[in-house]
């Protein structure tokens, strides 16, 4: 935190006054609740302090101290920054909101993180960078989905862990209770007229605080550097770093509709419907999770905020510079077999020849796991669900899981392709 | 109240509402039955199926920014001619000449809210378990409501015919170039060639069916164009009003059983 003005513009200045002013607000807000509510003399007084804390932020900016973000701190943070430890660290923290979900879900704590991140988030967009990405018109819609995404998670799963304490005790979950029917004039459509009016609100406010982006006109000798595909679809682009354009953009997301419409019928769990519940659901939860938060949300902020020219990743802070090479120096399963195992050149050999030792992992993975899994630690499964939705639960699987596997493969021994015949575009 | 019982007493009013107004139980109930819009709803529903922290409302937001779409993007043919002459100035004038000029940015914002809205959907209907028996169908249709919307913000994403769009649109579409068998640059492709004469090249391919060229050109903005304003939001109708019939012909919102 330095103290002394870096020539933060005055609109920025402004604009963070009345962000830090919003979450004061917000605590006040909550230490209200804790008096007027809850009764909860402590709880009244540490929120009440954190709203200080923010106002007092408010007062800096809107008095145009100027604090802002150290080049320490930034430079520490785009050090440790790649795409390893951004995928690790999205993972640990989904494991652990799903481990601790009842430490998590307390909403003293979910308050605590999220204060937390709207500290963080403030200090942030002190650095020119940061605030250029977060800003973009196209990209507001991005920053609107993780906090989305991050409060029904939360509120998913704390509506989970009540019921899971519900059904401990043998008790029927929350939903149950409110069994009775209720007349749909007014109870449903008063809520759904509410609803129209605030997003009517939200979207007016909204299209005439920020204008839709309109560039250049479009001209085929001019390609933009970094090339982007809408948002929506980045996590399929950054795809693209790992697997050819059949596989990132044909194949697994034809895997993924096939899979989301064959899922009711995969899963044959009969619990957990029509209520929130973890315990009942575990497998399905997690997978789905993985498959939504890590495998699309996670990889779309990636494609997003921290991919620049060239496709190369660059840290929150990081300039984005059109320069910036790293050392491309990715090798082949081929010549990992043939050439570091018997120190043969692949150069003239058949591509049949060259291409086997992939070519029978992939078969094997794809052909020979399933009946593994089905004879072995899966037995239970696979008795259970029959043959057919045994076999699409395990391939869909085996599909979702090549991502992580040639990220690992990648990011550990620089794996190219499994399955290298260029000849027939047939690359994985 | 005098004018107002004057008006629901008139003529007019009651060849509209055939039924006082829904103050009691039994004019509640008849509402919903004799109003078409009304009537996508059951009379009445189970108290914790509508609870906010249910549905989270996200399916009725997704159709309500459907409903904002249609109009908007009804509003914004008036002005807007997909071609390479007038695609871009149309835009530009729509922001600089046409009165309040926020027409585009509803209609931009409100296509990004939907899809954000539509993914919440899913992921609600996903975490109660809405997907099981009786709903397995319901889902899927879903499903399919899903990547219709998806590909309804894709093409609309071209027509302003900017950088953005053309580039953007290109990435995107150069997939196609790789579909397998179907792109001139996808697996198996070669080998779909009759005396030499190959079948599947860059003017045959998935890709160039989709832009109906080589590259992103004047006849791909006239596909996306038509793609985007008459057969992908007839489709989503159609699928929106399937999807409605059988959340009611499935039990209505689920529910713990
Ligand atoms: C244009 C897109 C869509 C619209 C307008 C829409 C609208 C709705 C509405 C209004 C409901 C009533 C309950 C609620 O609001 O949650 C509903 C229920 C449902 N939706 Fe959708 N939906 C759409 C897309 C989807 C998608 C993408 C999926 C799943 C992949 C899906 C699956 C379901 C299922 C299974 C139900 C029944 C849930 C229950 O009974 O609890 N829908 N939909």
């Amino acid at each position: 935190m330095d103290s002394h003005a870096h020539g933060l513009s005055s609109s920025v200045q402004n604009g963070l006054g009345g962000f830090y002013l919003v979450c004061a607000l917000m605590n006040f807000g909550f230490a209200a609740y804790f008096h007027f509510q809850a009764k909860n003399r402590t709880q009244v007084a540490i929120w009440g302090a954190v709203g200080a804390l923010f106002a007092l932020m408010s007062v800096a900016y809107f008095g145009h101290f100027g604090w802002s973000l150290s080049h320490g701190i930034k430079d520490f943070v785009d050090r440790i920054m790649n795409p390893v430890s951004y995928f690790a660290i999205s993972i640990l923290a989904l494991a652990a909101v799903l481990y601790f979900r009842r430490f998590f879900t307390n909403p003293i704590v979910a308050w605590s993180v999220l204060m937390i991140t709207l500290f963080c988030s403030g200090f942030a967009m002190t650095d020119p960078n940061f605030t250029a990405i977060i800003t973009k018109p196209d990209n507001v819609p991005i920053v609107i989905l993780i906090f989305s995404v991050g409060y029904f998670t939360w509120l998913a799963l704390r509506l989970a862990v009540i019921n899971d304490d519900r059904i401990a005790r043998g008790e029927p979950p929350m939903e149950k209770l409110e069994e009775d029917k209720v007349l749909t004039w007014p109870d449903l459509v008063y809520t759904e007229l509410i609803c129209m009016v605030v997003f009517t609100f939200a979207l007016v406010v909204w299209a005439y605080f920020l204008k839709a982006p309109l560039e250049q006109p479009a001209s085929s000798a001019k390609i933009p550097n970094p090339s982007k595909a809408p948002w929506y679809f980045l996590g399929l682009q950054e795809m693209l770093v790992y697997f050819d354009p059949w596989m990132a953009g044909v194949v697994l997301p034809t895997f993924i509709i096939i899979g989301l419409i064959a899922l009711p019928y995969i899963d044959f769990n009969t619990k957990g419907n029509g209520y929130y519940c973890f315990n009942e659901r575990k497998f399905a939860i997690t997978t789905f999770l993985l498959g939504f938060i890590i495998l699309w949300v996670v990889l779309i902020v990636l494609g997003t905020f921290l991919r620049g020219p060239n496709w190369n990743f660059f840290g929150l802070f990081e300039p984005w510079d059109p320069h910036k090479s790293l050392p491309l120096n990715n090798v082949n399963l081929s010549d990992y077999f043939w050439l570091y195992g018997f120190g043969k050149s692949v150069g003239s050999m058949h591509w049949l020849i060259r291409e086997l030792p992939g070519i029978l992992l992939v078969l094997g993975y794809l052909l020979l796991l399933p009946p593994i899994l089905a004879k072995t630690i899966l037995r239970d499964y696979f008795i259970k669900m029959g043959f057919i939705r045994f076999f699409l639960l395990v391939t869909l699987i085996q599909f979702m899981a090549l991502l992580p596997i040639k990220m690992v493969l990648r990011w550990t021994i620089n794996l190219k392709y499994i399955v290298f015949i260029p000849e027939a575009f047939f690359n994985i | 109240m005098a004018i107002g019982d004057w008006i629901r007493n008139s003529q007019v009013w009651k060849s509209i509402f055939r039924h006082p107004a829904p103050r009691d139980r039994r004019n509640r109930i008849v509402v919903m039955l004799t109003n078409v819009f009304l009537h996508l709803h059951p009379v009445s529903v189970r108290k914790s199926g509508i609870a906010l922290s249910y549905t989270w409302c996200m399916g009725g937001i997704t159709f309500f920014l459907f409903l904002v779409e249609t109009v908007t993007g009804v509003l914004l043919m008036f002005y807007y001619r997909p071609t390479l002459e007038h695609a871009y100035n149309d835009i530009l004038s729509l922001r600089d000449v046409a009165t309040l000029g926020i027409l585009r940015e509803l209609h931009r914002w409100g296509a990004h809210a939907m899809v954000i809205s539509i993914w919440l959907h899913m992921y609600r209907v996903f975490l109660t378990g809405s997907y099981k028996p009786p709903r397995e169908f319901n889902w899927g249709v879903g499903v399919i409501l899903l990547v219709l919307t998806l590909l309804l913000s894709f093409t609309g994403y071209l027509l302003p015919w900017d950088q953005l769009a053309i580039w953007a649109i290109t990435v995107g579409s150069n997939m196609a170039r790789a579909t397998p068998f179907m792109g001139y640059e996808g697996p198996g492709a070669k080998f779909l060639a009759i005396g030499g004469v190959e079948l599947v090249h860059s003017g045959s391919d998935a890709r160039f069916l989709l832009l109906g060229g080589r590259f992103v050109g004047e006849t791909a903005l006239l596909r996306f164009y038509v793609l985007h304003c008459v057969a992908l939001p007839l489709a989503v109708a159609l699928l929106i009003a399937v999807h409605f019939w059988r959340v009611r012909k499935d039990g209505g919102i689920s529910g713990a059983l």
